[in-house]
């Protein structure tokens, strides 16, 4: 028996879970579409009495449409372990030949097909709507979306870790960790706007890197190669970091019998 | 503990052969495990269920044995329901399908028959049989119900207070007490009615 072969059949597993709940398919899509359409209103108005939107038209669709790539991987992770705690599967699945690792695996999977499939027709739909293409930033959007899925996972892996912690009590983690990372991602203004103190704190985090190398592409038809290179290097530190956290709040969880306990 | 879901604080667990602190791994495949105590997916249906569990356990040809179980089980009837539908007894078969899925090689099972009615407790157990007979697997048990303890098992730890108060073959263990059967045994051993029997029967 392979990993591959637990890891698919995680992968199933949730699949299966979704083709069985439309409410869950459906919310896939609302959020990202209805962000899109009122950033897209916002764009529309601003365009007309800004010089600096008008001149790179679509900035906030595109950096709405990023910030849901990074939303959506950390959320769609942390959910699909939170159905195996709401239905009391964890136990069972760790009594099987699963290792810790394959579960990471096939979170960070499911977590990629649930962003595609809500991102997609969100950004398809704004061609229509506002005659903007995200695609047309073209290889430089593919850079912006790995880094932002890869610190999705990374946060997606402390929540876990804390989830194993402290059990259903810390389930809201799962919606509003990402958010307190929100006002320093430099989402839809650039980082020097923000106070000293906070610029230092904001280049500690990915998305400020991939947001400035957004508008470096916008607005000055420029990549940014030092952007990427620091978000990469920052998300492989937060990655590990978070690696670390999961497994040492296993660890914890199976010398506290906390595996058993974690269910409703 | 035996499975690998709780670290022993002290001590060593080997099964076939194996650390199961260092190495459940390599026997994990070989192993199941069955309680009404924990659950499945309930929005999955009972055969979407067994399918994850026999690519998690690498079966080979999982359709074929899920439709032996299906039949050993009669789950039929219930394969397309979501499990999080089924009854009490019905949940019970699923969760022994699920645990003879890889054919293991030792069963674990806490509580076997519990919530089943009598009938339907008494044809588990008849498979439960049937199974051991076939492949010679070791089950390890866990129950209070001791007409169940007398007709399953080989070996029987007594417990009481979280240690080991006697061991022998149910035969042996009514004999020694001086009772009629497993259920009387037991209340002895939970009345502390036993330190007459310690000096000659505490198991090395």
């Amino acid at each position: 028996m392979t990993a591959y072969g637990r890891i698919s059949a995680l992968i199933l597993r949730y699949l299966y879970l979704l083709r069985s709940s439309w409410p869950r398919l459906i919310e896939m899509l609302y959020w990202p579409i209805m962000q899109m359409i009122i950033w897209g209103f916002i764009s529309r108005h601003l365009a007309s009495s800004s010089v600096w939107v008008a001149s790179a038209a679509g900035v906030f669709i595109a950096a709405v449409l990023l910030w849901d790539v990074l939303f959506r991987a950390q959320i769609s992770f942390s959910l699909s372990f939170l159905e195996e705690v709401w239905s009391r599967n964890l136990a069972t699945l760790f009594i099987s030949p699963l290792r810790p690792h394959e579960l990471v695996a096939a979170l960070i999977s499911i977590s990629l097909i649930r962003t595609l499939v809500g991102i997609i027709p969100a950004a398809l739909l704004a061609i229509p709507l506002y005659h903007y293409s995200i695609f047309e930033l073209g290889l430089p959007l593919l850079a912006f979306f790995v880094n932002l899925l890869v610190l999705g996972w990374a946060i997606g892996l402390f929540v876990i870790a804390l989830l194993l912690r402290f059990g259903q009590g810390a389930e809201s983690l799962c919606w509003v960790t990402i958010f307190m990372m929100a006002p320093i991602s430099a989402i839809y203004y650039p980082v020097d706007i923000l106070p000293d103190w906070l610029q230092t704190i904001a280049w500690m985090a990915p998305p400020a890197y991939v947001f400035e190398g957004m508008r470096a592409v916008m607005f000055e038809g420029v990549f940014r190669f030092d952007l990427f290179v620091g978000a990469i290097a920052l998300n492989l530190v937060y990655l590990v970091l978070g690696g670390c956290a999961f497994l040492y709040s296993f660890h914890v969880a199976r010398r506290r019998g906390l595996l058993l306990n974690v269910g409703e | 503990m035996l499975l690998g879901l709780l670290t022993p604080t002290q001590g060593q667990i080997r099964i076939l052969g194996e650390d199961m602190v260092r190495n459940r791994h390599r026997v994990l495949e070989r192993l199941n495990f069955s309680s009404p105590y924990v659950d499945l997916p309930k929005r999955l249906s009972v055969r979407e269920n067994l399918n994850v569990y026999a690519r998690l356990y690498g079966v080979l040809d999982g359709r074929a044995r899920i439709a032996a179980l299906t039949e050993d089980f009669a789950l039929g009837a219930f394969l397309a329901k979501p499990y999080g539908d089924l009854s009490s007894g019905q949940k019970t078969r699923v969760l022994l399908a699920k645990a003879l899925l890889n054919k293991p090689t030792v069963l674990l099972m806490d509580e076997p028959t519990a919530s089943l009615d009598p009938e339907t407790a008494d044809w588990v157990r008849a498979r439960l049989e049937t199974y051991q007979a076939q492949t010679g697997a070791t089950y390890f048990l866990a129950s209070h119900n001791m007409a169940e303890v007398e007709r399953l098992c080989d070996d029987v730890l007594m417990m009481r207070a979280g240690a080991l108060v006697d061991q022998g073959s149910p035969t042996q263990l009514i004999e020694r007490h001086g009772r009629r059967d497993m259920e009387e045994v037991f209340l002895a051993v939970a009345r502390g009615e036993t330190a007459k029997f310690q000096q000659s029967t505490t198991p090395s």
